[in-house]
């Protein structure tokens, strides 16, 4: 349970550290009669749809460590056969690694109000990360001409189950940047898609944080 | 002006006039959260039907024979797993959650009330899906609302061969929904609270039901990921969890899995449900006595501290459940020590409640009544915990009847008193109209001594070693014949509470049409959601502007004041003597 120990402490010590900063020692009753805070309170669907954004994420991690920690306790049972990764997946990482470079890219053009940027960046985008969910189904592939099914060894079930479990929170993206793309598609400016474009971007990014963890943790072992 | 901004929200809220997509399809957070609650309520009154069959079967065996073995093991089960997850952690998270967090904070909705919607339907899938295994071959699972493999998905457990994997389906689907409605919970309070509302302004009921969700966002996944990873195993032939078994003579095709891993990832999702339970019913009984002894609660700042203490420490203590599981004993000299370490916290929450009552004008309401009511119960479940946080001391009284009096006092009784207590004060505002204080009471007595009848004697029985999950207890020498009048009259008492409810839904159904007139704070209650524009709040909660907030929400009985009690947005007034900041 370490992995997901390190994650619970981490989440606890931000949320504890937040609180501190929200004035969580302060006497309430000494403190009538002020009506503003020093929130800022513009743009509140923005930022709601950040943290809400943001607090999935948590829940996400949560999922992965918790895996992780599976991972980590089922592998010192002596049944494990250590999988060898397709080499595959060093190609696919630096295609997933190219989307988030895109969509980076795209949300700077948004919010420099250049739409003709954003229209090539979110296309690029889907290529990329499509292209990355291609290459994983190879690999996949590859995996079963070798002889590992899902139920042939821990080793190779857990594989396919990091595999898949973030590719289909990949798939999860590619609705909502599909979505946008649509739209972009269909006429709206830069300004509007600004939001949508920078969910996207933090998604991909921390979905690509998520791999490279995995990855790292499918090599070393 | 900062103001501006909120009000600029106003369009986003769609205003339905149809009766479907007002009651129906609602995105409201107040209609929502009365779905939530009425189908939590109704899965809740299944569950407890079921414990009525198996309380007949228990205290006498020899007169009713409504159930076979296997039926009790797939009711203790459901009973279980409906009671935990699909009553009480929906009825307070998505009921009480949804009604009083943007009332209280002062928004006119959840930050996403489209997300809100979904997340009562889905809910509403998970309930028929795990309803349906009912109906679907060798019935539900019978495998204890833990779900322990080898045996959850071994044959001879009843419901192996459908009910298993659709409790597994209906958990994954329930996770869903939870993780919708959380979110919103959570984003709401971060960023829709009203003007003047900050953190340590917010009531107590939003801290606990905010704690509980972040809790129950971040100790779900666990649940999930043992789902998933046990239906692996049902379905796909994995062996995550199932070891290399010879069953009826052959070798199964599970090899080298490992039991005590589910059992790690189901307790670290089990221990903090018992918070994501507890917390809100915290939170909602500080209110509830404050409000009702006309006096601030004491110690708000403690009662805050202990709130997020609790939530972060119910983490490390998951253990606690396995001491019987073969584990390292170091492990248990760890999770004993964190265990009692949580006790302190508690402790600090029961004596600031004693303290808020404490020369306090306490008014003897059926919402108040139910609150005391609740801390007798949850000390006395409090301290059987402490006893079976000690590994020397669960070890002889684990899988007794002893663990079983201890949960229901502390996670079932005690909460389901805090449901009952803040729907009696709530319901004023729910639906306009008072409810008949008398049969209310009578409902209270009838409840709590019922209860208390029910469980203290388990307690001996635990004592005695009488061992829970059996069907029968005929031929075991150890048990003395005098046990079985005691489950006798546990049973009595069983049927006697289940009974009285019935007073609680008569009292409920009739005075929502012919209660008389509430008003609009019928308590003198000083939270804003005692101050909306109308009662019952409409669509939108708080008319032309949102309400501003210049003080925390237990101004009670303040000297000088004009009445016993300051509701938050009051502007302070020229005679309110100074405070020495």
């Amino acid at each position: 349970m370490i992995a997901v120990l390190i994650f619970m402490t981490a989440a606890v010590a931000i949320s504890y550290w937040w609180l501190w900063k929200q004035k969580i020692l302060e006497q309430p009753w000494l403190t009538e009669g002020t009506a503003v805070d020093n929130r800022d309170s513009t743009n509140l669907a923005g930022k709601s749809a950040k943290s809400g954004l943001f607090v999935f994420l948590a829940v996400v991690t949560s999922i992965f460590s918790l895996f992780i920690s599976a991972y980590f306790m089922r592998m010192n049972l002596n049944d494990w056969l250590p999988v060898d990764e397709p080499r595959l997946l060093w190609g696919n990482t630096g295609v997933l690694a190219l989307g988030s470079i895109a969509i980076h890219w795209t949300a700077r053009a948004a919010n420099n109000d250049s739409i003709a940027t954003v229209r090539y960046g979110l296309i690029a985008t889907g290529i990329f990360t499509s292209l990355f969910i291609l290459g994983q189904w190879v690999a996949w592939q590859e995996l079963v001409d070798q002889g590992h099914y899902l139920q042939s060894n821990p080793a190779a079930t857990f594989f396919y189950l990091f595999t898949g479990l973030h590719g289909i929170h990949l798939l999860g993206g590619l609705w909502v940047w599909l979505k946008t793309t649509l739209k972009v598609l269909a006429g709206q400016n830069a300004e509007q898609t600004i939001l949508s474009v920078e969910l996207c971007r933090n998604y991909w990014h921390y979905l690509l944080v998520v791999w490279l963890c995995l990855f790292a943790l499918l090599l070393s072992t | 002006m900062a103001y501006v901004a909120l009000a600029d929200r106003e369009p986003e809220l769609s205003h339905p006039h149809s009766f479907i997509t007002k009651y129906i399809w609602s995105q409201d957070h107040k209609v929502i959260a009365i779905q939530y609650g009425l189908t939590a309520i109704a899965v809740g009154v299944v569950a407890l039907i079921l414990s009525v069959m198996m309380r007949l079967q228990l205290g006498f065996p020899d007169s009713f024979s409504l159930i076979s073995p296997s039926e009790y093991y797939q009711f203790v089960t459901m009973h279980g797993m409906i009671m935990v997850i699909y009553l009480l952690t929906a009825l307070f998270l998505g009921g009480f959650g949804n009604y009083l967090i943007p009332l209280m904070v002062g928004a006119r909705d959840m930050v996403f009330p489209y997300l809100n919607m979904l997340s009562y339907w889905v809910y509403l899938l998970s309930v028929i899906i795990l309803m349906a295994s009912f109906f679907v071959t060798g019935g539900p699972t019978g495998a204890g609302w833990t779900l322990y493999p080898p045996q959850a998905i071994m044959f001879g457990t009843p419901g192996v061969e459908a009910g298993i994997v659709l409790m597994l389906a209906s958990l994954a689907v329930f996770i869903v929904a939870f993780t919708m409605g959380g979110l919103n919970y959570v984003t709401t309070v971060l960023q829709a609270r009203t003007h003047g509302m900050t953190l340590m302004r917010m009531p107590l009921s939003v801290w606990g039901i905010f704690t509980a969700t972040v809790l129950g966002l971040l100790a779900f996944p666990a649940l999930l990921v043992s789902a998933i990873m046990m239906t692996f195993d049902r379905l796909l032939g994995t062996s995550f969890f199932m070891p290399a078994i010879v069953s009826m003579g052959e070798q199964s095709a599970y090899d080298g899995g490992s039991p005590i891993l589910f059992q790690h990832l189901f307790w670290f999702f089990g221990h903090p449900e018992v918070y994501i339970v507890a917390l809100p019913a915290f939170g909602i009984v500080s209110d509830l006595l404050s409000t009702h002894a006309r006096k601030n609660i004491f110690g708000y700042r403690m009662m805050v501290w202990a709130i997020v203490g609790i939530g972060g420490l119910s983490f490390i203590v998951w253990a606690h459940h396995m001491y019987v599981s073969g584990m390292n004993p170091y492990f248990g000299f760890f999770f004993a020590t964190t265990t009692l370490i949580i006790a302190i916290p508690t402790a600090i929450k029961v004596y600031n409640w004693v303290l808020t009552l404490w020369q306090g004008n306490i008014h003897l309401t059926v919402p108040m009544l139910f609150a005391i009511g609740f801390i007798f119960t949850f000390v006395h479940g409090g301290l059987t915990g402490i006893f079976l946080g000690n590994v020397v001391v669960d070890l002889p009284l684990s899988d007794t009847y002893f663990v079983i009096a201890h949960f229901h006092m502390v996670m079932g009784v005690s909460p389901i008193l805090v449901v009952f207590g803040a729907i009696y004060h709530w319901y004023p505002k729910m639906t306009g109209r008072m409810y008949n204080e008398r049969l209310g009471q009578t409902h209270f007595w009838m409840t709590f001594l019922g209860t208390y009848a029910i469980y203290l004697p388990m307690h001996y029985l635990g004592f005695l070693g009488v061992p829970r999950r059996y069907f029968a207890y005929e031929g075991i020498e150890f048990i003395p014949e005098s046990a079985q009048d005691l489950n006798a009259a546990i049973t009595i008492a069983a049927i006697f509470v289940a009974f009285t409810q019935i007073i609680f839904f008569a009292n409920m159904i009739w005075s929502l049409f012919k209660g008389k007139k509430a008003g609009s704070n019928p308590w003198g209650s000083t939270s804003l959601e005692w101050q909306t524009p109308n009662t019952p709040p409409i669509h939108g909660n708080w008319g032309d502007e949102l309400p501003k907030v210049y003080r925390w929400a237990y101004d009670y009985s303040v000297p000088g004041a004009e009445k016993d009690f300051i509701p938050q947005n009051t502007p302070p007034s020229d005679k309110a003597p100074e405070t020495n900041t």
